[in-house]
């Protein structure tokens, strides 16, 4: 009796894959082979990477019907670039000092964010760190000239939109990684000298804040 | 020696933004500036055919007239950049202008997600990145 997974076994298929050949000594490894240490203080230019935000703000903005479902997808897109960037920094903390930590406490992991994982994806530090005084759940870390939201204008019937919301996801990753679960949002909020300043507001659950509170 | 205006023409012919920067001009309205634009593309576009050398030729670059000077800066794109200033200004000051109005462009503009190519520019950092540049 044949299974009814034969035909997805790569030898029962007609298609033919072919492996790609050797490379040529002297030529550049491909980008899933290079040396993940060597390639750390690489650079990409920022025209590209705005043109290609752009183009994913565009390609979202087309198939969702609001400001709030268009904050979500750019948080569900910056959530799978925040869990690479999450491995690919502790990898390399690890082969670059002699005793890499890992944060297990609030303030150290959100300072870590802060600092590191702004400096590997935007290539400088994160400018401020808050707590909130209302909610005793609440920090936000505030950016005023996020890279990706420099050349973006919203327009008056999208007021309110924050295309950080990317960033959110980014640091929503970060955070769920180290073992603290948040919802994270992104918040526009200029000021006179900034006007393209953004808040990062997180909003931790109770376990992370009991856990806090039992490990004190 | 001042800047009067910049206009910018999409590939069609279109204005796309216009802009004043001088006080005391004489107040048109958008309509007008329009019909305007139209006229300078279609006489570019006949320019660009004219040249005693058979071969190609770029078009107008500078039109002057007694109290002002229309250049213009045609990009690889066919948009147009309009620079109106007044007849003292130097050709070098204005080409170096025009380059950085078109590389702003292409960052405030082009790089901006809520701005769809060919149609008026409606983009507050455009505004504010021209009033620092031109002033």
């Amino acid at each position: 009796m044949n299974s009814s997974v034969d035909h997805l076994s790569p030898t029962t298929s007609s298609a033919r894959f072919s492996l790609p050949s050797k490379p040529t000594p002297g030529s550049k490894p491909n980008i899933y082979e290079r040396n993940l240490n060597k390639t750390r203080l690489s650079e990409v230019s920022a025209a590209s990477l705005s043109f290609l935000f752009s183009e994913i703000v565009q390609y979202t903005q087309k198939r969702v019907s609001g400001i709030n479902d268009l904050e979500r997808r750019l948080n569900t897109l910056g959530y799978r670039v925040g869990t690479r960037v999450l491995e690919l920094t502790a990898y390399r903390a690890e082969f670059s000092s002699k005793a890499p930590k890992r944060e297990i406490r609030l303030l150290p992991a959100l300072m870590a964010i802060h600092t590191q994982v702004w400096r590997a994806v935007y290539g400088r530090p994160a400018d401020a760190i808050e707590k909130s005084v209302e909610n005793v759940d609440e920090y936000m870390i505030i950016d005023n000239d996020p890279l990706i939201e420099r050349h973006i204008s919203v327009p008056r019937d999208l007021s309110g939109l924050s295309c950080s919301s990317f960033s959110a996801g980014i640091v929503e990753a970060v955070l769920d990684g180290l073992g603290f679960p948040a919802r994270v949002t992104a918040h526009h909020t200029p000021t006179a000298t900034h006007p393209t300043r953004a808040t990062i507001l997180i909003k931790f659950e109770k376990s992370v804040l009991d856990r806090e509170d039992i490990l004190k | 020696m001042a800047i009067f205006g910049l206009w910018v023409i999409n590939k069609a012919g279109g204005l796309v933004y216009q802009r004043n920067f001088a006080d005391g001009l004489a107040q048109l309205t958008s309509n007008e500036y329009l019909v305007l634009a139209g006229t300078l593309h279609g006489i570019h576009a006949i320019t660009s055919r004219l040249s005693p050398i058979p071969g190609q030729s770029s078009g107008a670059q500078v039109i002057e007239g007694e109290t002002f000077k229309i250049n213009i800066l045609l990009t690889l794109t066919g948009t147009k950049f309009i620079l109106l200033t007044s007849p003292a200004e130097p050709a070098s000051t204005i080409d170096v202008l025009l380059q950085k109005i078109y590389s702003t462009y292409a960052e405030k503009v082009m790089q901006n997600p809520f701005h769809t190519p060919e149609m008026p520019i409606r983009s507050e950092a455009f505004d504010v990145s021209l009033g620092a540049l031109i002033g």
